[in-house]
């Protein structure tokens, strides 16, 4: 099994490393995709989804976001794979799916 | 200027010509000596300088961070577990790549609590990215103050720099001492310039996460950094030479009658007045013997030191701390890097012991004879 890299990483950004590791353009955490650590990727059933917010208060990455339909979608570029949202669904609308390729 | 003054003045000096901006200092015995008279400096308004006045030894390394991260040159003195409780940020500072100097009053780390000298504080943090000096004179810590910024500030450097200085044995000594002229050090030491400052109009991140895709190459660049601070060190020491008139051995190893010798002590700070004075003793007799004194013990000059050794028979040294559990950490090093050299280890002068002209009249002798009678100068 092999994890499924999302989108690329510091390495392949290439962020330069000056002296003392300062960061001369700051804000570039945007720009590290920690979705490259999950495991399991919560999936959100719109169906069954109430949109009661719970999996948007609890996600401690700030990976789930509203769309401009009023729908709760998972940013899978920084998801990193908790499953806490997974957990604390009131319907269960949210299932984890393993990260293979 | 010649004048009489405590070697601690001459350190507090040295940090007043080098045009200090912000000391964070905590005062502990036997250091203490040395903010107070940057006290009375920035009191009596000859220092334009801001004192903060910390809640702790961490506290004071830490606000040198954000000093410094402004852009103003900064300096503490510490000793014994004062500097033990900055140990925590000693390599944030390196790793920040961060210009301090420090001077450090050597004393023995607690327990027993003991507060005299031996060198068992700053040696102890020799891995933490801090290049050391050891100096021996009065004369050498008003001179070694002011190289340490030109050192710590080059840009082929950028790591802090401590210097210390045996506690009591030399912080409470009064000498005759040349005061270099502000005009002279203002030539030597450039204004400190930096280009990574705190500035709200050019924010930039400092002190982040280094992870295992990075961390180590930032480590590699330290050491690089370290390995240039010998040519940079050496540089200092003739320049301020050309200048001044005061050179100190080669600035990473100071040489006393050994262009002939096959017997020598090679030690660290005061106790080489003590093995110099014994080697003229000695010399007069016709005993071909000398003295190594190392000067900067981080980085270690591998060079110099075996270029001194090459004509010795045997080798004595001195460590003034023990790493217990194995041997003195000098002795282990100097052992590495002379392979085919008879070395004698010494553990010497712990805690205050005094290391006396019999003591090094008793190496002397081992040395001749071939003979290690003891490993502890008790």
């Amino acid at each position: 099994m092999t994890r499924k890299e999302t989108v690329g990483d510091v390495a392949k950004e290439s962020i330069p490393l000056n002296t003392g590791a300062v960061i001369r353009t700051p804000g570039n955490t945007k720009k590290y995709h920690t979705g490259s650590w999950r495991t399991f990727r919560p999936v959100i059933d719109q169906k069954t989804c109430i949109k009661c917010g719970t999996c948007w208060r609890v996600c401690p990455d700030a990976a789930i976001y509203i769309d401009k339909d009023g729908k709760y979608r998972i940013n899978y570029d920084y998801c990193k794979g908790c499953l806490i949202c997974f957990r604390e669904c009131p319907v269960k609308a949210i299932s984890k799916e393993l990260e293979q390729k | 200027m010649k004048t009489v003054i405590e070697a601690s003045e001459a350190v507090a000096l040295g940090a007043k010509l080098s045009r200090v901006k912000v000391c964070p200092m905590y005062p502990i015995t036997p250091s203490t000596h040395i903010p107070e008279r940057i006290s009375d400096y920035i009191f009596d308004g000859e220092m334009d300088a801001e004192m903060i006045h910390v809640e702790s030894e961490h506290s004071a390394a830490s606000a040198l961070i954000g000093s410094i991260l402004t852009g103003a040159r900064s300096f503490t003195a510490t000793s014994s577990n004062g500097f033990e409780l900055m140990y925590e940020i000693l390599p944030i500072l390196s790793g920040m790549r961060l210009p301090a100097v420090m001077a450090v009053a050597n004393r023995a780390v607690a327990g027993p609590i003991n507060i005299w000298n031996d060198h068992s504080d700053a040696v102890s943090a020799r891995d933490q990215g801090w290049v050391q000096f050891y100096v021996e004179s009065s004369q050498e810590c008003i001179d070694t103050i002011i190289q340490c910024y030109k050192i710590a500030e080059d840009k082929n450097v950028q790591m802090p720099v401590m210097m210390c200085l045996d506690g009591f044995s030399l912080t409470h000594v009064f000498e005759n001492v040349d005061i270099p002229e502000q005009k002279q050090v203002d030539s030597f030491l450039p204004p400190f310039k930096r280009e990574d400052i705190l500035d709200v109009k050019n924010p930039k991140t400092f002190g982040p996460i280094g992870l295992p895709d990075s961390f180590m190459n930032f480590k590699k660049q330290q050491q690089d950094a370290m390995i240039n601070a010998i040519d940079v060190i050496k540089k200092a020491n003739l320049d301020y030479k050309k200048l001044f008139g005061r050179g100190y051995g080669d600035g990473l190893i100071e040489l006393y009658k050994m262009d002939d010798a096959e017997y020598a002590i090679l030690a660290m700070g005061t106790i080489c007045g003590t093995a110099k004075a014994k080697a003229e003793e000695l010399r007069a007799k016709g005993k071909k013997v000398g003295v190594i004194r190392l000067r900067s013990y981080r980085p270690f000059p591998v060079e110099a030191l075996k270029k001194a050794f090459k004509k010795l028979t045997r080798l004595a040294v001195l460590d003034r701390h023990i790493s217990l559990g194995s041997d003195g950490p000098l002795f282990t090093e100097i052992n590495a890097i002379a392979p085919g050299l008879d070395v004698f280890g010494y553990i010497a002068g712990l805690g205050g012991r005094d290391v006396t002209l019999d003591h090094m009249e008793s190496v002397y002798l081992d040395l001749e004879t071939g003979k290690q009678k003891r490993e502890w100068l008790m």
